[in-house]
């Protein structure tokens, strides 16, 4: 495909708020996990929680829209000059020329949870709950399009934990196909009850920080984040390479075991990107830190890369951000290009012997060209996204 | 950059579901306003592709949906293991929704598992692409009263992107309990088209597809006592275009992808 230029990108997690706190956590192997004290009755886990979330506010007009994941949605969209980007390109392009492509799982449901805990005596939904528009999966994408005066398409992608990855596939065919000039691709996914009780009951939680690849690993720990990207045919900026994406075809909430759908989402990205495995110099591994996840997933790039490419999850600083988690790992694969620095799997101690020599334990300064992003869902969805540094061919 | 000029697409194959409207056969014939709709709700469709112990546990829009990808699928004469899909809902399902949000609100730590994994929007698409031994990659897209134009839109791009033959399953169900009040929802419906670049021997329909996107305009209406049929529906905003492929003459039809995004339809007969 042709290049794609990122001429703005930002996201806000648990680990930082904007690239620079990003950028300086991941040095530092400073992590945002922190034990669990979300809802009423927290479960034994550790979460990447977003601080001042529950104080950050809505512009008055759109008070409707009122929920942890538009409010999270909103404080991400300011860091990082993203709004003056986006204003650029309505500008260059004009409104009708923008188009909007959100990831998530759970949207707001974290507001129809609460208005089910605060029934009226009848059964029903509370007044303040029912008038508000966050009942459905495409809510904060549309908060979002009127907010931002938007006039192309606005759609919401919900394919599990691969939602935002094929967010930047979907609006990269949006600007070959002619559909929009400037596309603004991202993630948004909160704490809520759904996802903690629910990875739960499937025994994928770990009471402990998550420990991608350790051979001790027990689970993972659910996060949020708010992640974006600014897609245009040309202009600075790093670029936005290649995609593929595959179905496992296999079970609703366990990868395939030879990996098919992974390796075949990484062949297509690398072709599509017109790339070799040899040219890749860093690879953010989705690593959720669930057994079965890490151990195809190492086995898997152990079989097509060389030694030197350098891989990692960066779980261990954010938690599994789930549907906002593909845009998430994109701009920390964006923010490897920018910076040189290669972060290794932090809380990890001892590698799963299913890893070969590409998954590292520490962090490493290096040039980094070209990059790969991985994210793999239930249901069988996986996406990987190649990046390469602005120049770079 | 103006849009660029996108060749003509086919429709080959369709697939249609919902109580009064229960196969794309007797929908056509309904639609068309040969034959009048049944008085009766037909009985939920148990899904061929999935193995018989699957057929009654599975979710109603799973169910729904999968039964109008299968009958596109053997309209066009194409094996679904071959297809690139895109699944589209306003909702998702309501029924998996209402357990959810009513056993977090009474007693969280006994959520089902099986519940849990079936809550995912994309749940149909992936029922989908297991049953059907499918690899090729899927979607699932979500854009309020706009779903169904949306999913459209993001059918045709692949096609043209060069992804070969799509499917296009759009559906939504009713809505269960207290979430009733803000997710209004009626009925189960689906709806699925294989859309082609190419004029297969099966070919229903051809169209050209142009987005017109700035202005508010408004959308074709279907034909009031066909209205009447799906009323309600997270869906139902694919009436229109499923009414003009029923009644298989040329038409336009105005589809919308997004407030501000208008889809000009042009079907002819293939």
């Amino acid at each position: 495909m042709q290049p794609l230029c990122i001429s703005a990108f930002t996201a806000t997690c648990a680990a930082g708020a904007g690239r620079a706190a990003l950028s300086q956590a991941l040095r530092d192997g400073r992590s945002g996990l922190r034990p669990n004290d979300f809802g009423r009755e927290p479960l034994t886990t550790w979460v990447g929680r977003v601080p001042g979330l529950e104080d950050a506010s809505l512009p008055a007009e759109f008070a409707s829209y009122e929920s942890r994941n538009c409010r999270l949605a909103w404080l991400g969209l300011a860091r990082d000059g993203f709004l003056d980007g986006v204003a650029g390109a309505c500008a260059r392009h004009g409104r009708e020329r923008v188009a909007l492509v959100l990831g998530t799982s759970t949207d707001c449901i974290g507001a129809t949870e609460e208005a089910y805990a605060r029934l009226t005596p009848a059964g029903e939904i509370p007044d303040d709950l029912r008038a508000r528009r966050v009942h459905a999966p495409h809510a904060t994408a549309e908060f979002l399009q009127r907010a931002l005066d938007l006039r192309n398409l606005a759609v919401t992608v919900a394919t599990a934990c691969s939602s935002s990855a094929k967010a930047f596939a979907q609006g990269a065919r949006l600007l070959e196909l002619g559909i929009a000039d400037a596309v603004i691709v991202g993630g948004v996914d909160s704490l809520c009850d759904s996802v903690l009780f629910g990875f739960n009951s499937l025994a994928l939680v770990s009471s402990d920080p998550c420990r991608p690849f350790d051979t001790r690993r027990n689970g993972i720990n659910i996060g949020e984040a708010a992640a974006f990207a600014l897609l245009e045919r040309a202009g600075d900026g790093p670029r936005f390479a290649g995609y593929g994406e595959s179905s496992d075809a296999h079970h609703m909430s366990a990868p395939h075991p030879a990996g098919r759908g992974a390796r075949a989402a990484l062949e297509e990205a690398l072709s599509r990107g017109r790339t070799a495995t040899r040219d890749i110099d860093y690879i953010n591994l989705h690593g959720t830190a669930s057994l079965k996840n890490d151990e195809i997933e190492a086995q898997t790039v152990a079989a097509l890369f060389p030694a030197n490419t350098h891989a990692s999850s960066t779980k261990g600083w954010t938690g599994h951000t789930l549907g906002a988690a593909g845009a998430l790992e994109a701009v920390l694969t964006l923010l490897t290009l920018e910076s040189g620095f290669m972060p290794g799997n932090l809380n990890s101690q001892t590698l799963d012997p299913a890893c070969g020599p590409q998954v590292r334990l520490a962090g490493h300064e290096g040039r980094v060209r070209r990059a790969l992003s991985n994210s793999f869902g239930f249901g069988g969805s996986n996406c990987v996204l190649l990046f390469t540094a602005d120049g770079v061919a | 950059m103006k849009p660029r000029e996108n060749p003509p697409l086919y429709v080959s194959g369709v697939g249609l579901w919902s109580q009064r409207l229960p196969g794309w056969d007797q929908a056509r014939r309904i639609l068309g306003g040969l034959e009048a709709a049944p008085a009766d709700n037909a009985p939920r469709p148990a899904p061929q592709l999935l193995p018989p112990n699957e057929r009654r546990r599975a979710p109603d829009t799973v169910a729904v949906a999968l039964e109008a990808a299968l009958a596109a699928c053997r309209g066009a004469d194409v094996s679904p293991a071959s297809l690139a899909s895109v699944f589209t809902s306003r909702y998702g399902d309501l029924a998996i929704t209402d357990y959810m949000c009513a056993t977090l609100a009474a007693a969280p730590t006994q959520l089902s598992p099986t519940r849990f994994h079936n809550s995912v929007h994309n749940a149909a698409a992936g029922y989908w692409t297991i049953a059907a031994e499918c690899t090729r990659p899927y979607t699932s897209l979500s854009a309020g009263e706009y779903s169904f134009g949306a999913g459209l839109l993001e059918a045709c791009v692949q096609a043209w992107s060069g992804t070969g033959d799509v499917l296009l399953v759009a559906y939504d169900m009713d809505a269960r309990g207290p979430l009733a009040a803000v997710a209004p929802s009626r009925h189960l419906l689906a709806v699925a088209l294989v859309i082609s670049t190419a004029r297969g021997a099966r070919a229903v329909a051809q169209f050209d597809l142009e987005a017109v996107a700035g202005r508010q305009v408004d959308p074709s209406r279907a034909r009031a006592g066909n209205a009447a049929l799906l009323a309600g529906n997270g869906s139902e905003d694919c009436l229109p275009f499923m009414e003009a492929l029923a009644l298989g003459e040329s038409r336009q039809v105005t589809c919308l992808a997004a407030p501000s995004l208008a889809l000009g339809v042009a079907l002819r007969p293939a």
